[in-house]
């Protein structure tokens, strides 16, 4: 019940959100906590091996063997605990703006969890990707009526880019779902068995169907191309959804959805998926080097940092998985923090351009020093959270192929090289003209950012308890996968 | 059958009511007349009737089709009101509309040819004055024109194929043909493929596929808007369940001979349709090349053959109440402003929230986004491709996809990004109304869609 609880909750708060005059944003907040109070309950309740829990199955398409099959293993888990302890953070962090509409505004907010849920609990793949399209409706209209310049076309290209991915993807599942035995049906345990009596050359067509999809998400190179554009002309609260959350859709796909379904795929082609995202990381870092917008340079940090993430999760090695688990806790709260220091700034300087702030510290060093924090878990200095996943990443990567791992490996310095310079440009030195009057942060902003910073920390100090949520799930799928890949020779 | 007596006689009753002076009786009257046909015509679910000598036969792919086309015309009458409301000429109007729709449905029925001609021609011809109805507008009776010349051609291919079929088999009968051509399968004279190919013709004309579709997009944008949801809907429903019972049913086993033209048309279809909407303005127009454009995703269900009934029904049901939600959408601007371009529905996000919300719900519907029943009805029909293992069919229609949404979302863009300059639109309740029941059967039908797998 629990489960169905988490999915539908934000959806029924959103159909009241919608429907509201004033008081949007509070009822919003209300929801999103009370959302976020039934997940921790969830993580308390859970049992921490390799068992889905919390699943419910009940009949729903039955003539094309759809089942409404929902359930939390350790690596749902940690990314049902990601959406919902940002969201409240996201909803939170709008509290300064005034919003034209603002019942739409967190309806869609609220719609955009709900889907976001759904993709990281369902268990069926017919399921799993209508969660996954209907995520795609709520940001792009977030995007298109509350974003910056241009942004009709951007988010057009954003949208297409994806559908067409899902599209697909949707291919490769309905492939896969008339070679499922017996009664064809879109259960993931038939899904896995069906994909992986294919033959190789199938396992690799089926491989690329799912990383096109995969990779648009989240980016890997080359299908980066929609990111940098949409993520800085969405309004702050739409990135955040996008990079922090919704990325996580495609590392999460990869994990559940790919590696599982087509190990001879994955094994024809990892090391392919590996270059591209390494390709990715350089390509990205040195992209951010030359940025001179700030949220433009986040952006592309970003790219980088998902880059990493991918290709550890295709060494397929313990290692990488976990790192990954871990990275993407770190990277969505991180990249969130980051996002909302760039909108603070900007909201006061009315500027995101690097070089024309400067002095910040004299003005504001609380911001400053929360800037910092958060800076350095994103540059993953050790106990940061940033470090230990990168860490395993890089780790894994080395033990796949040292070559790989060094290249990876210089994202950290290129990564610290243009976040220490942003930082440094932005926040010491002298003040300039439009950071002469700049306000330290309000409590509203506190109240964000401190439990984030301590998050940060605590994670990095302290990561074990996150580790081990997912630690029986991952082990379970890769002694699947190991056992598949040794039969198959 | 019980709901095609009753449709001649709501038309008779709407021809007399001029006389009798009980006009303003008539929408009432015919809008209950509509649910009375629905609800006799599902009575009528578990026993196969024929009639007239095996002329139509009334099975549960007839009954279906003849309530989706009664529940559609419901809403169609709901939506037109205004379109009546030049009282001028209500009855004749009424009447016209109704016939058609006996028309409609005796296509769903037929198992004649000649059932098929007077089908097509009681749809047709009572189309071709109505198309012309908006008399001072010049578009309007060019649209008339054209439609009634090309209506003409598909007829003529459509005699010309009867008659060699005719020939060939010596029977009408669309069940004696069948039976005629397993029994002599080997020794069928070439005029008889032709016949068929004729009759393949004359039917893509009125589904207006490519290369065949040259009347639509300029019809469909000269007829007064009710008239273009007539034809964007019903009549591509009743020809559809025509086209299903010739070449799903009676021509399956010489499928050899069609198959191949057929899927060439699916392919100019899908893509040509599809491709000239991104370049048009015209609101109108622009729904007329999408409307061509999903005929042509219905073709994919008949170049993949199997049990595929369900799937049309489905797809057409989806397909038509989005449609008729951006119709009566389109209708509530035409109101203050005639010849709706893209720029017409500028900033419609904050001059009419609901207005916005319903077209932007029926646009992704039939672009194809989840959980609407645009969606499941296209993944429908990719399943049924890829079970039938046409992967290039998908691949275009994948394609084509991704184009449609291309240029649906050009009027989504406009409504939220462009800014406006333009007045409120009033919505009375009523058509306030309706959008929301259709809305929700949108919804109904894509997250519920087992409650529709009837056939």
């Amino acid at each position: 019940m629990l489960t169905i609880f988490l999915i539908f909750w934000p959806l029924f708060a959103a159909l009241i959100v919608f429907a509201l005059k004033q008081q949007a944003r509070t009822i919003a907040l209300i929801a999103s906590v009370i959302e976020l109070a039934v997940a921790l309950a969830v993580a308390f309740l859970f049992v921490p091996d390799d068992s889905v829990q919390f699943a419910i199955n009940l009949p729903w398409i039955q003539s094309i063997g759809v089942s409404f099959n929902v359930g939390i293993d350790g690596i749902s888990l940690l990314l049902v605990l990601l959406t919902t302890g940002l969201v409240p953070f996201i909803i939170l962090s709008s509290f300064g703006n005034t919003y034209q509409s603002p019942q739409t505004f967190y309806g869609l907010i609220l719609l955009m969890q709900m889907a976001l849920v759904g993709v990281f609990v369902s268990l069926d793949g017919f399921l799993f990707y209508l969660f996954w399209e209907m995520a795609l409706i709520p940001i792009y209209f977030i995007c298109l009526i509350w974003g910056g310049e241009d942004r009709g076309r951007i988010t057009l290209k954003f949208f297409i880019y994806t559908l067409a991915g899902s599209l697909v993807m949707l291919i490769g599942l309905v492939y896969l779902y008339f070679h499922t035995s017996g009664t064809h049906t879109f259960e993931i345990q038939a899904l896995y068995e069906a994909g992986r009596r294919l033959t190789p050359f199938e396992q690799g067509i089926l491989f690329w169907t799912f990383f096109v999809a995969f990779a648009i998400k989240m980016p890997v190179f080359p299908f980066h191309t929609w990111q940098p554009d949409t993520y800085t002309v969405s309004p702050v609260q739409g990135t955040m959804l996008l990079s922090a959350i919704m990325l996580k859709m495609g590392i999460y796909g990869v994990i559940r959805w790919l590696i599982p379904f087509v190990p001879l795929g994955v094994q024809a082609w990892g090391m392919t998926a590996i270059v591209l995202s390494v390709i990715g990381i350089v390509y990205a870092s040195v992209i951010a080097l030359m940025q001179k917008d700030f949220k433009r340079l986040i952006a592309y940090s970003s790219i980088a940092h998902v880059g990493l993430i991918s290709a550890g999760l295709f060494t397929l090695n313990k290692i990488g998985m976990q790192g990954a688990m871990i990275q993407m806790l770190s990277h969505g709260i991180v990249v969130f923090a980051l996002f909302y220091v760039v909108e603070i700034i900007s909201q006061r300087t009315k500027t995101r351009t690097i070089s024309e702030l400067g002095g910040i510290r004299l003005q504001a060093p609380i911001l400053t020093t929360t800037f910092l924090v958060i800076l350095l878990g994103s540059i993953a200095l050790p106990f940061t959270s940033g470090f230990v996943g990168e860490f395993l990443l890089i780790n894994s990567l080395v033990q796949y192929q040292f070559a790989i791992g060094a290249v990876a490996g210089l994202t950290s310095i290129l990564g610290a090289v243009y976040m220490l310079r942003s930082f440094q440009q932005s926040m010491l030195g002298e003040k300039k003209v439009v950071t002469s009057t700049i306000s330290d942060l309000t409590s509203q902003e506190k109240w964000v950012l401190y439990p984030i910073v301590v998050l940060i920390v605590v994670i990095g100090i302290y990561p074990t308890p996150l580790l081990k949520i997912s630690e029986a799930a991952v082990n379970n799928l890769l002694t699947i996968v190991s056992n598949y890949l040794a039969l198959a020779k | 059958m019980n709901a095609l007596y009753i449709l001649c006689g709501l038309g008779i009753v709407s021809l007399v009511s001029e006389i009798l002076n009980f006009k303003k009786w008539l929408l009432p009257i015919v809008i209950v007349g509509l649910s009375v046909a629905i609800v006799a015509a599902s009575f009528e679910w578990n026993n196969t009737t024929h009639f007239f000598g095996n002329m139509v036969i009334f099975d549960h792919f007839a009954i279906a089709f003849t309530v989706l086309i009664c529940m559609v015309a419901f809403f169609w009458f709901w939506m037109a009101h205004s379109y009546f409301d030049n009282k001028e000429h209500l009855t004749d109007q009424a009447a016209l509309i109704l016939f058609s729709l006996v028309g409609a449905i005796i296509l769903t029925s037929i198992n004649n040819m000649a059932m098929l001609f007077l089908g097509i021609e009681i749809l047709s011809i009572a189309l071709y004055v109505l198309v012309g109805s908006k008399k001072d507008s010049l578009f309007s009776t060019e649209a008339a024109f054209k439609y009634f010349l090309m209506g003409s051609f598909a007829t003529g291919f459509l005699l010309m194929g009867i008659a060699l079929i005719y020939g060939a088999t010596g029977s009408f009968e669309l069940t004696k043909i069948s039976a005629f051509i397993s029994a002599h399968s080997k020794e069928l004279p070439l005029f008889f493929y032709s016949g068929v190919l004729l009759v393949l013709i004359g039917m893509s004309f009125k589904i207006s596929a490519v290369p065949f579709h040259f009347w639509a997009p300029d019809v469909y944008q000269g007829a007064p808007t009710a008239i273009t949801a007539f034809m964007s809907t019903i009549v591509k429903i009743a020809a559809f369940a025509a086209i299903i019972r010739l070449f799903a049913g009676c021509f399956i086993e010489i499928s050899s001979t069609w198959l191949n033209i057929l899927s060439v048309i699916t392919v100019l279809t899908l893509v040509l349709a599809n491709v000239t909407a991104v370049y048009q303005t015209n609101v109108k127009r622009m729904l007329a090349y999408s409307s061509v454009g999903h005929a042509g995703y219905v073709l994919i269900a008949l170049v993949c053959g199997g049990n595929i009934s369900n799937v049309v029904l489905y797809y057409l049901s989806g397909y038509s109440i989005a449609s008729l939600i951006a119709f009566t959408v389109l209708n509530q601007m035409e109101e203050n402003n005639q010849g709706i371009t893209i720029e017409s529905f500028n900033g419609l996000f904050n001059r009419s929230r609901f207005l916005a919300v319903a077209m932007t719900i029926a646009l992704l519907s039939l672009a194809g986004i989840p959980p609407l029943a645009g969606f499941f009805g296209k993944y429908l029909l990719l399943s049924l491709a890829v079970g039938a293992g046409h992967i290039w069919l998908v691949a275009v229609a994948i394609v084509t996809s991704v184009i449609g949404v291309y240029y649906y979302f050009k009027i989504i863009l406009a409504m939220y990004f462009k800014s406006d300059s333009q007045s409120q639109v009033p919505v009375s309740f009523s058509q306030r109304l309706l959008l929301a029941v259709l809305l929700i059967l949108v919804f109904v039908l894509g997250i519920f869609p087992d409650l529709f797998q009837v056939l």
